[in-house]
């Protein structure tokens, strides 16, 4: 299976790694970065284009944009791992709408395109015969999208609750534990590279707002936007608020929370039973989800990092060549 | 709670005294007509607060007295709820905010522990509500959502609820 990769940060790294490492029969002959591009329908030396980009340099050649590779690349996978864009997809959305009109099937792991447009991406699949898929936009490395939609399929899910964002998860740890201040666990994790330098994405709940509406409209039939999502983040919490919850054997977690028939979307700060299967210590993530005929269930799993979200992309490349790709 | 009974002379005293004997506590006591139209008969109504488990010992009691109790109406504060809330809770008005849910009659706010780490920072509190019925605990976590809004507060509910 030949596939193009678009963005060679963490994610596209992890992908490169793993295909190095294992033997997955596949062969990357397109990859570009944000200044630079390489097309090669041989196949490109992984081996050579990581050590460009651990010296600091671009992957490829400078002649070559993003956009050349996604129209002029020989590959029956475009795997789309460039930064989310919540305000408008681009130019990540562009790039799968011109995969998908050249009947190339896509995997991504930006949420952008499929938070925003993935009615319109999934019937230009469709009518171009191709699968578009995006297990690794939520929840890294739990297959969370594939066992919903196929493993559970036929389940009614009446509730989905859980910790989508490792990086509130590190902070509220840590908060709980040591009775660090917000501030205090935040500096903290950015140390650590739990978090970003401008960290409002993920505290203020709006990575966890974008995941919700990937779900609810993915797999849940729903039609929603961030904007229906009721939304309070982080940084207000005191460590006197966890000591209030402690002291009832509870703590406090940032919860996002899919009430279908209800059409409610939420993330909120909310005091859980320290008992409870969702409290997971640092970055991990945790989903359950309440179905009628399967009970209830819960997957717990490394939300982030570049192998671990590389492992969702290859399951996905797999799961279409499994079933499409024909050759390679 | 409320115990109504004949009214027949005697009665109330000798209803009064198993009542605090139990740790009970008397709210009120009305008499009223049974029906309009009625003979002298009338009717007495007392609410009481009861500790929990203690009722089938009162009626024990009232019957060992030779009081008739023609009904019980029972209320429980069958449901619990804890939040916590963050923010300047003084300079906002505490007990205003736990007010707001006394007055709707079916829900209460039964404990409150407050920490206020140093002036002009936040401070934060844990607040446990009781009510009647489930429908009146979403009331009144409603309302205190929305006393949150005005007062900009941060309110932290429990992943389940009541
Ligand atoms: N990291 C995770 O654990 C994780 C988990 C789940 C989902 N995701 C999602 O996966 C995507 C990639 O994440 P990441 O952590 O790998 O990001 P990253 O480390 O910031 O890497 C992004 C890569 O995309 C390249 N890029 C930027 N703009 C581009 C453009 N217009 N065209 C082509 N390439 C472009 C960057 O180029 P330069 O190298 O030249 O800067 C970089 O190589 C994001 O959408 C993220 O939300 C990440």
């Amino acid at each position: 299976m030949r596939i193009a990769i678009l963005g060679f940060g963490s994610v596209g790294r992890g992908i490169a790694r793993a295909i190095l490492a294992k033997n997955l029969d596949i062969t990357v002959t397109g990859l570009a970065d944000s200044r630079s591009g390489i097309i090669d329908p041989a196949g490109i030396d992984l081996e050579a284009a990581l050590s460009r980009k651990d010296n600091g340099g671009p992957c490829g050649s400078l002649d070559v944009t993003p956009a050349d590779v996604v129209a002029k690349a020989d590959y029956d996978v475009l795997v789309e791992v460039t930064p989310t864009n919540v305000d408008d997809g681009e130019p990540a959305l562009g790039h799968i709408r011109g995969a998908l009109r050249r009947g190339k099937h896509v995997v991504t792991s930006n949420k952008g395109p499929i938070a925003l447009a993935y009615p319109e991406l999934r019937d230009l699949a469709a009518t171009n015969g191709v699968f578009l898929r995006y297990e690794a936009t939520v929840c890294g490395a739990i297959p969370l999208i594939h066992a919903m939609k196929e493993g559970l399929a036929g389940n009614t899910i009446s509730r989905l609750y859980g910790v989508f964002n490792g990086t509130c998860n590190y902070i509220l740890t840590r908060m709980a534990e040591d009775g660090l201040t917000y501030e205090q666990a935040l500096a903290e994790a950015r140390e650590l590279g739990y978090a970003e330098a401008d960290p409002t994405y993920d505290v203020e709940g709006i990575d966890a707002g974008i995941k919700l509406v990937i779900l609810a409209n993915t797999v849940l039939d729903m039609r929603t936007t961030l904007d229906d999502v009721e939304r309070t983040g982080i940084t207000l919490l005191t460590p006197e608020a966890l000591r209030l919850a402690e002291d009832q054997d509870c703590t406090i977690r940032l919860i996002g929370e899919i009430v279908p028939e209800a059409g409610v979307l939420r993330v909120s700060p909310r005091i859980i039973a320290k008992s409870h299967p969702l409290v997971v210590e640092g970055t991990l993530n945790a989903v359950t989800v309440e179905t009628d005929l399967a009970g209830d269930l819960t997957f717990i799993g490394k939300g982030a990092g570049s192998v671990e979200t590389a492992s969702a992309v290859i399951g996905d490349l797999l799961y279409i060549r499994d079933r499409h790709v024909q050759g390679s | 709670m409320k115990l109504e009974m004949r009214d027949q002379p005697g009665q109330l005293v000798a209803a009064l005294q198993p009542i605090s004997a139990v740790g009970g506590n008397i709210i009120a006591v009305i008499h009223q007509r049974e029906t309009p139209a009625a003979t002298e008969t009338l009717d007495v109504q007392i609410v009481l607060e009861l500790p929990e488990g203690r009722l089938s010992r009162l009626l024990e009691l009232l019957r060992e007295q030779g009081v008739s109790v023609v009904r019980i109406d029972e209320e429980r504060l069958l449901y619990e709820c804890t939040l916590i809330m963050i923010g300047h809770l003084m300079h906002t008005d505490l007990s205003d905010t736990v007010d707001r849910i006394d007055m709707t009659g079916s829900a209460e706010v039964t404990e409150l522990s407050l920490v206020m780490p140093a002036i002009s920072s936040p401070s934060s509190a844990r607040i446990t509500i009781r009510s009647t019925t489930r429908e009146e605990m979403k009331k009144a976590i409603r309302i205190l959502r929305s006393v949150a809004e005005q007062k900009d507060l941060l309110i932290i509910e429990p992943l389940e609820g009541a």
